[in-house]
């Protein structure tokens, strides 16, 4: 089964972007899921929020409502807008492979978001397809920690 | 799918816990959840019915230690067993690195077994995964109560290529962290292999 590898000068480029996003659209939160639930990157007010579970609910979300719209035999909503009492969210598809969730209040607005959002898609768009074209090849100083595992280092795991 | 990250130094793995309604799924997780240590789990979420049916999944975060400087975490899930929940079952195998199928030892669960064990390799083939080929171990779940089917006879149906297998009693614990290990060792020698 494919894996799915982020390098640390990826990983970089995403911290920075969503760095930025969080502080161009006043967020309170910005987070990248993969679609499978696990958590990416996230920038923000995420001390007192358990991140791994809300990863795993986004990812669910998309999920349900991808199938949502397959049964209406359209194409999958690629933005979802809730709105609370005091926080809103947005999750957005990002090159239909990872999910950006960005969570605001009054200090922000809709059309904020919305417009930053945009923009830093295009950028994280950049970075994944990069990561695509360059998956095959593995780079040599970037040594895989399953290289040189042993079986015994597997039964150590479960001790 | 796993998820290797080399900046934050971790490798992520996703388990689906898959089997009939009422087989014991969810009990496995929650035994899980009671048993380690703090520090090693997130929260368990359930997205239930209000009788405690999985109603979506059941989702659990566990990160048992290190291998060579990476913190290998596995995401548990578990689908929904009830027949007409199929659209979700679905929705949370995308993705998945191994499969714990969960079967019903009662007598009167075996046809269940048999339709949700060819319902998984349905559902896996859209996904372009053979049971086959993936890492896969199964749980005879229940062996507490009187009516059961002998393991024998589990296996003759429901294990003909003889992948790992386990007796369980899961809300006693009987039998859920030798699957649960099973699987992950299954899992990081598989990443091993493609490596
Ligand atoms: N006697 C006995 N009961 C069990 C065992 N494992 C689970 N149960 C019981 O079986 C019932 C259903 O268990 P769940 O874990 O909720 O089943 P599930 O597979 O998650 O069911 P769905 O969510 O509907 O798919 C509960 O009342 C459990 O206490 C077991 O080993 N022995
Ligand atoms: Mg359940």
């Amino acid at each position: 089964m494919a894996e799915f590898v982020l390098y640390e000068d990826a990983f970089k480029r995403i911290d920075e972007e969503l760095r930025r996003l969080y502080q161009l659209s006043n967020a309170k939160l910005v987070f990248l899921v993969d679609r499978n639930g696990q958590l990416i990157a996230s920038v923000g007010e995420t001390r007192n929020i358990d991140t791994t579970a809300l990863a795993s609910l986004t990812a669910g979300n998309i999920a349900a409502t991808g199938g949502i719209a397959k049964l209406l035999g359209q194409k999958e909503f690629s933005i979802l807008f809730h709105e609370g009492e005091r926080d809103n969210i947005h999750i957005s598809l990002v090159a239909n492979k990872v999910i950006l969730v960005v969570v605001f209040d009054q200090r922000s607005s809709l059309g904020l978001v919305r417009l930053r959002v945009k923009k830093s898609s295009q950028v994280l768009e950049q970075v994944f397809s990069e990561l695509e074209t360059r998956r095959p090849e593995k780079k040599v100083e970037e040594i895989s920690p399953f290289a040189d595992i042993t079986d015994e280092d597997i039964e150590k795991l479960f001790g | 799918m796993s998820f290797i990250n080399y900046s934050t130094r971790e490798i992520n793995c996703k388990i689906v816990y898959y089997g009939p309604g009422l087989c014991g799924k969810t009990t496995n997780l929650q035994y899980i959840y009671k048993k380690t240590a703090p520090e090693q789990k997130g929260k368990l979420i359930s997205l239930a019915t209000e009788t405690e049916r999985t109603l979506f999944f059941d989702f659990l975060p566990l990160a048992l230690g290190d291998i060579r400087g990476f913190r290998v975490r596995f995401h548990l899930y578990t689908v929904p067993g009830q027949v007409f929940y199929a659209a979700s079952r679905k929705l949370i195998l995308k993705g998945v690195d191994g499969v714990v199928f969960v079967a019903d030892s009662q007598i009167e669960r075996m046809d269940a077994n048999i339709e949700s064990l060819e319902d998984l390799k349905i559902n896996l083939a859209e996904y372009g995964y053979d049971l086959e080929r993936i890492p896969f171990t199964i749980q005879y779940n229940k062996r507490d109560l009187p009516n059961i089917v002998p393991v024998e006879e589990m296996q003759r149906v429901l294990n003909p290529n003889n992948v790992p297998y386990y007796e369980a009693i899961a809300t006693e614990g009987v039998g859920v962290f030798e699957t649960l290990k099973d699987i992950g060792k299954q899992i990081l020698k598989e990443l091993k292999k493609n490596y």
